[in-house]
């Protein structure tokens, strides 16, 4: 796979096609391990870099 | 860890006459009895359910050609218009909540969020007892070995981006291309690794009626090319209420120190789900509705439908455990408490 595309949720994940790699804030690399994943945008996630859906119950 | 595939489903016990007389029929030649009706939810639902399996697996001893026999076919017509009548009856409140939001996501999140007041995964995690967390198992077992299998009738049956969206989250749950990740069989491995029977249907005998109209809901949406819009709002609201559950779920086993792979699929779950239920909501049901617009009620439908039934198996299962009964129907031979 050639192209990465990148989908923002509105309040939610970023939903990412085609990477291979996701590195996280500390520099470490986490495989892709399906044909779309949710990368945490919110912060709050306690398996970053994936998103674990914590925002719906955060903040309100 | 000894899974085994495609074995053959046994029959069921019949539950009443209805089932009794579907059981008599499919052992021949598919004739049923014109004036039997059900007697209880027990005897419906089972009788439903036997009749939607001709279509998946069906059964031991049963003709594969009676899957299109038209008096079982008109016997499931009959139980279908009862089925969704009550359905759509149950549903109607949260219809008509959601439809205040705008935006199909948003009316999808509004059903999804909807407290019945009683949670199963939270007792799970915190209350049950290793019998208890193995009976929920016991009874999931009637869907997620074959997980995915009903939404799939709805793909020759979307296009555009509603169809792609929904074939990239089924890629995931049959496995993204590796039978080892097939989600029915990382829910087979926690059955055999829990030390439980790992094959389709072999509990059926002590599954009740509850948790049977919840496998029939989604037979009943995906079998009917006219409900492909509750079909799809229903795997949305079931994608949009996993992955923070499943959480709950994989803390219950840790708790509980049930063998790794019953953690392992519900660990699976919370990652995979929080990718689905976007995919679900947006990519399949925003898509839809924005390609066919007069579907939109029955998409809300579908989602109603899924947060009522599980919102009935919660309260079944916690009140029967609350009471330090068991949720399963008693063995044959045994005698019911
Ligand atoms: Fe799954
Ligand atoms: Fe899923």
């Amino acid at each position: 796979m050639s192209e990465c595309e990148i989908t923002v949720v509105p309040g939610g994940p970023a939903l990412v096609r085609g990477a291979g790699f996701v590195r996280d804030e500390d520099g470490n690399r986490h495989e892709v391990g399906r044909a779309v994943v949710a990368v945490c945008l919110c912060g709050l996630t306690q398996r970053a870099p994936w998103c674990d859906s914590t925002h719906k119950v955060a903040g309100d | 860890m000894c899974v085994r595939e495609g074995a053959a489903v046994i029959l069921p016990e019949p539950r009443g006459p209805l089932s009794a007389d579907v059981v008599r029929a499919l052992r021949a030649d598919g004739e049923v009895r014109r004036d039997v009706e059900a007697t209880d939810e027990e005897d419906f639902h089972l009788s439903l359910w036997l009749l939607y399996e001709l279509h998946y697996r069906s059964f031991e001893g049963v003709d594969d050609s009676l899957e299109w026999s038209p008096p079982l076919l008109a016997l499931r017509r009959a139980l279908e218009e009862q089925f969704e009548a009550e359905l759509r009856g149950a549903c109607a409140p949260l219809v008509a909540r959601a439809e205040q939001a705008d935006g199909v996501p948003d009316q999808l999140a509004a059903i999804a969020s909807f407290d019945s007041g009683t949670s199963l995964p939270l007792f799970l995690q915190r209350e049950a007892t290793r019998d208890q967390y193995l009976e929920f198992l016991v009874q999931r077992s009637l869907y997620h070995l074959k997980e995915s299998d009903p939404q799939a009738w709805a793909l020759p049956r979307l296009d555009g981006p509603a169809k792609v969206a929904l074939a990239e989250l089924q890629y995931d749950e049959f496995g993204g291309g590796r039978p080892e990740r097939l989600h029915s069989r990382l829910f087979a491995e926690a059955l055999a690794a829990a030390g439980l029977e790992s094959s389709f249907g072999a509990y059926v005998n002590r599954v009740p009626s509850y948790t049977l109209a919840v496998n029939n809901a989604m037979s009943l949406f995906g079998l009917h090319r006219r409900l492909r819009g509750a079909a799809m709002g229903h795997l949305a609201a079931f994608e949009m209420t996993s992955s923070l559950p499943c959480r709950r779920l994989l803390q219950g086993a840790d708790r509980l120190e049930l063998p790794e792979a019953v953690g392992h699929y519900f660990d699976e779950h919370v990652e995979a789900d929080a990718v689905h239920e976007h995919l679900a909501s947006r990519g399949i049901c925003g898509a839809l509705v924005g390609a066919e617009p007069d579907l939109q009620s029955d998409v809300l439908f579908g989602a109603a439908a899924c947060v009522h039934l599980d919102a009935v198996v919660a309260e079944r299962m916690v009140d029967a455990w609350t009471h330090g009964q068991s949720t399963l129907l008693a063995e044959a031979g045994e005698n019911v408490a």
